[in-house]
């Protein structure tokens, strides 16, 4: 769940980062009293969820309180990326005598939190990482245990980073590794962090993205911040799709069912199993195939549940075929899930044996589950059959190959 | 929609024996018996198909007072 500025400034503040002083409005009025009120040249920032504000003219600057309201109208008005904006930030403008760039996530393939530091922030840090990866720190660190100011110390000094400024940004770091931690995120960032011509560094621009499931646990939090319960923060409304796919899943609470995303393409998918849903998907595309859907099925669903799921993805007018498939399975039954997906096609009006490319669903109970897909003349494969073969001969089938 | 793949035979003999009704009834675990108006037992239609093959329910019986059917297998096994 990604912040707006405005919230995550606040967040900032939580944990103690220094930041230029700031007020979010959300009309021209108030904009102009805000400007008033903080009685400096000002920097006006689009409040919307998304990147390159400042290329779509979402960010502009002002000299007084009658510009900012003028400027402020406009960007108010601004489509970013499809995305409207829910108000304006009118933040001090500051004098910056250099950029810095610190984040912190998680390093999927050292299975640790990393903290990411560079003394050339204000820029892609992609960019950084490959023309100047001298000017680019990555540091591990355990998230069980608590965390060490000296590693924040040892992220900021491998850029060469030394005395007062060393110290500043050691303090900064430290406290966005513990917000971090403390509240499950998946990402904070700042970018830039300034130093100003007087010395001192503060955090200009920031990026926090907490982990979904989390929000319940800090829902006490969230509120104190103003994030509202039913605020879902995806990136584009749900569509009608999406929204049964997930009233399929909440309303019966054995197993997986759901998390469905839309996509454009012909063929419906049921997928998952311990990332098993990611890889095919990706498996499909590289395919040549187009998905209707993404989608996460596992954790042992009733039949009722698999059927339901299955029965609105062939329901769905673009969708030609559906491709069920799935990492091996332990704790997910492949004839419970083969039932739900004959079933879910027949009660479509489809005969399954047309309609399902491929079952490749191999694990517990499969000997049961292929004596069923065999009775219903569905194409089935086992685990001798790899996720991505098993994709391709969907994609094929969807070709007629 | 009737059940696709399972079906439940319950022997005349259960429905004499109210133990065993109630134990059959609080035991499976997808609730596929309840005991009707008339105190006999009786199996849910729409949850059939969510039979796990557990056999806990042939356990608690005896004398193949409960026997399940796939509808899938010609051999029933």
């Amino acid at each position: 769940m990604r912040f707006y500025e405005y919230e995550a400034k606040q967040v900032l503040k939580k944990y103690s980062i220094p930041l230029p002083n700031s007020l979010f409005v959300q009309n021209s009025d108030s904009a102009f009293n805000a400007a008033t009120d903080l009685s400096t040249d000002v920097v006006i920032k689009s409040q919307v969820l998304s990147g390159g504000r400042m290329k779509a003219g979402g960010i502009d600057f002002a000299n007084s309180p009658e510009e900012v309201k003028i400027k402020s109208q406009t960007i108010l008005e601004l489509d970013i990326n499809g995305l409207h904006p829910v108000g304006v930030l009118i933040e001090e403008k500051k004098n910056v005598v250099q950029e810095y760039f610190a984040a912190v996530t998680y390093d999927g393939r050292a299975k640790k939190p990393v903290i990411i530091f560079s003394d050339m922030g204000g820029i892609d840090i992609e960019e950084v990482a490959n023309s100047h990866p001298d000017h680019l720190s990555r540091t591990h660190f355990s998230a069980a245990k608590p965390f060490s100011p000296f590693t924040a110390k040892n992220a900021v000094s491998a850029v060469g980073v030394t005395g007062r400024e060393l110290n500043q940004l050691s303090g900064i770091v430290t406290n966005l590794c513990k917000l971090f931690l403390e509240r499950d995120l998946t990402l904070a960032e700042i970018n830039p962090i300034g130093k100003l011509e007087d010395g001192s560094i503060i955090a200009l621009d920031c990026h926090l993205d907490m982990e979904s499931e989390a929000r319940n646990t800090h829902s006490a939090f969230l509120t104190e911040i103003g994030v509202p319960e039913e605020d879902n923060r995806q990136a584009r409304p749900p569509t009608q799709f999406e929204i049964d796919a997930a009233n399929v899943d909440a309303a019966d609470t054995r197993g997986v069912a759901g998390n469905l995303t839309e996509f454009d393409g012909n063929l419906g998918l049921i997928i998952g199993a311990g990332g098993g849903s990611l890889t095919l998907f990706d498996a499909v595309r590289a395919a040549g195939g187009n998905p209707a859907n993404y989608c996460e099925i596992g954790g042992n669903p009733s039949v009722a549940k698999a059927a339901n799921l299955t029965k609105l993805i062939c329901s769905q007018p673009k969708v030609d075929k559906v491709a069920v498939m799935m990492n091996v399975v332990s704790n997910t039954r492949v004839d419970i899930v083969a039932r739900g997906v004959i079933k879910g096609c027949i009660e479509a009006g489809f005969d399954p044996a047309e309609k399902i490319a491929i079952f490749r669903i191999p694990g517990s109970w499969e000997e049961e589950g292929f004596a069923l897909l065999e009775r219903y003349g569905v194409d089935y494969v086992d685990r001798s059959v790899s996720m991505h073969e098993a994709a391709q001969r969907a994609v094929q089938k969807m070709k007629g190959i | 929609m009737p059940a696709m793949f399972i079906t439940i035979e319950i022997d005349k003999s259960v429905h004499k024996d109210q133990d065993l009704c109630n134990r059959l009834v609080s035991m499976c675990p997808v609730d596929i018996f309840e005991i009707s108006e008339n105190s006999q037992l009786k199996t849910i239609e729409e949850n059939l198909d969510e039979c796990t093959l557990c056999n806990l329910c042939i356990e608690a019986s005896s004398d193949e007072q409960i026997k399940i059917e796939k509808l899938y297998r010609s051999d029933s096994n």
